[in-house]
């Protein structure tokens, strides 16, 4: 009964240009169609934020947009994170404070913290917590992730 | 866990967008807005929209000015833009009080003011500062535009006065005198979960003696509304425990509470008492 539209998603920095039906949520149009398959679904009704990414710097839900409402918008995902070898200090600070356990959920807290990180560098601990409120983890109670978070905010203001 | 088929229109103009909305509202056609509540409602399926028309890229919608004393909020403004104080003043320092409490921050990027209102949950912190402050909703379809007071607008869970053909183009709050105090107090078990209860309350002082008060109840009844006995309460009295305790009793006898497996009325009367008379000490402090 729809039509399928042509769109082009930006992800990473690299062009998709793909055919969608409008009822395919972005996440699925990111994994599914432009092969990029490190961003999760947990819940599919915008409650886990395991399919967290970044549309135009903004952290969203990407199971509650629809691929078609991402066309030329600029997306980004865990896959962007690593400079080459060079994993992105809140990638390190993940692995080096244990705030991943079964690493389902890792994707989508990666990508909520590049985006309040990147948005407030300055962030307090306390606003710190309500945002990473947003994601749920069943692995590692929270606190590691909220350690990693912070570590990752003191490095990257240093050397910025 | 996906939604059904629908058919997708993208309109750029508000004439477009409501002309879609005229076409194929009667065949279940609806604007999509943020999305935040309407998709995962269709990826349940318990909604299955055969068109949905997305105003996003609609001009003008986005627009957040002042006009004629009051803070007009377009359809496609969000959450988010309510993080930093939207306009000077204590409207301004209320509405940015109040957005942390909706829902978590990612869903405050995309969803917006008027897809809350239009959606008219009544844990809808959005709803209940409308029906508190008295704002007016400017209701436009295909064959104009329709001024509807909040007063009239909601009526029961998920349930307004907006016609099906019409688009809640703008939502237009009167801004508060800056000698306005206010308070606000939410409760619920979770962090950005709905609430079970939750007061707006916002008054000034003449004399010592408060006047103009305003004191709205949302999550607690089937619909957001300013409670008249809880305002006769307060009206002419000194600001203070007696007066804030009398104001909240006064709420708490006045709704009639909505019942759920885990909270029946009695609990949520006593909620509402508790967080009328915080958030009245609150304004006062």
């Amino acid at each position: 009964m729809s039509d399928k539209k042509d769109i082009t998603l930006t992800i990473n920095g690299r062009d998709h240009n793909v055919s969608v039906d409008p009822r395919w949520t972005l996440a699925d149009v990111i994994r599914d169609h432009c092969g990029q398959t490190g961003t999760h679904l947990g819940c599919e009704h915008g409650i886990c934020g395991a399919c967290t990414v970044l549309v135009d710097d903004a952290p969203v839900r990407s199971c509650l947009m629809f691929g078609v409402q991402a066309d030329s918008k600029k997306i980004r995902t865990v896959e962007g994170l690593a400079k080459g070898e060079e994993y992105h200090p809140l990638q390190k600070a993940f692995m080096e404070n244990h705030a991943l356990q079964c690493g389902y959920c890792t994707p989508g807290f990666l990508m909520l913290a590049t985006g309040i990180l990147e948005a407030q560098p300055d962030i307090s601990d306390d606003e710190l917590n309500d945002v990473l409120s947003s994601n749920l983890c069943r692995c590692t109670g929270y606190a590691n992730i909220v350690k990693a978070v912070r570590a990752a905010r003191d490095e990257m203001k240093a050397a910025s | 866990m996906k939604p059904a088929a629908f058919e997708y229109h993208a309109p750029t103009t508000v004439d477009e967008a409501v002309t879609l909305l005229a076409e194929h509202a009667p065949n279940d056609g609806r604007i999509l807005a943020g999305g935040q509540s309407l998709v995962p409602t269709m990826a349940f399926r318990l909604a299955r929209p055969t068109h949905l028309i997305d105003i996003n890229n609609v001009a003008d919608l986005d627009k957040l000015v002042i006009e004629d004393g009051a803070l007009c909020i377009g359809a496609t403004v969000r959450h988010a833009q309510f993080h930093t104080p939207a306009c000077d003043g204590v409207l301004g320092h209320l509405l940015t009080d109040v957005v942390s409490n909706i829902a978590h921050y990612p869903i405050r990027q995309r969803g917006t003011f008027c897809g809350s209102v239009a959606h008219s949950d009544p844990a809808s912190e959005w709803c209940m500062v409308s029906a508190t402050l008295d704002a007016t909703m400017v209701a436009q379809s295909a064959s104009g535009e329709r001024l509807i007071p909040a007063a009239e607008f909601f009526e029961t869970v998920m349930t307004t006065t907006l016609n099906e053909d019409e688009l809640l183009r703008e939502v237009r709050i009167p801004l508060l005198s800056d000698d306005t105090l206010y308070g606000f107090q939410e409760f619920n078990r979770r962090a950005g979960d709905f609430a079970i209860s939750m007061t707006l309350v916002t008054y000034r002082l003449e004399g010592g003696k408060i006047t103009d008060p305003h004191i709205g109840v949302g999550g607690a009844e089937d619909r957001p509304r300013r409670i008249a006995e809880a305002e006769a309460a307060l009206a002419g009295q000194v600001p203070g425990d007696d007066a804030f305790r009398a104001a909240a009793d006064a709420a708490a006898a006045a709704i009639d509470p909505m019942e759920d497996h885990a909270t029946n009325a009695q609990y949520r009367r006593d909620l509402t008492a508790t967080l009328v008379r915080r958030a009245l000490e609150n304004a006062a402090s």
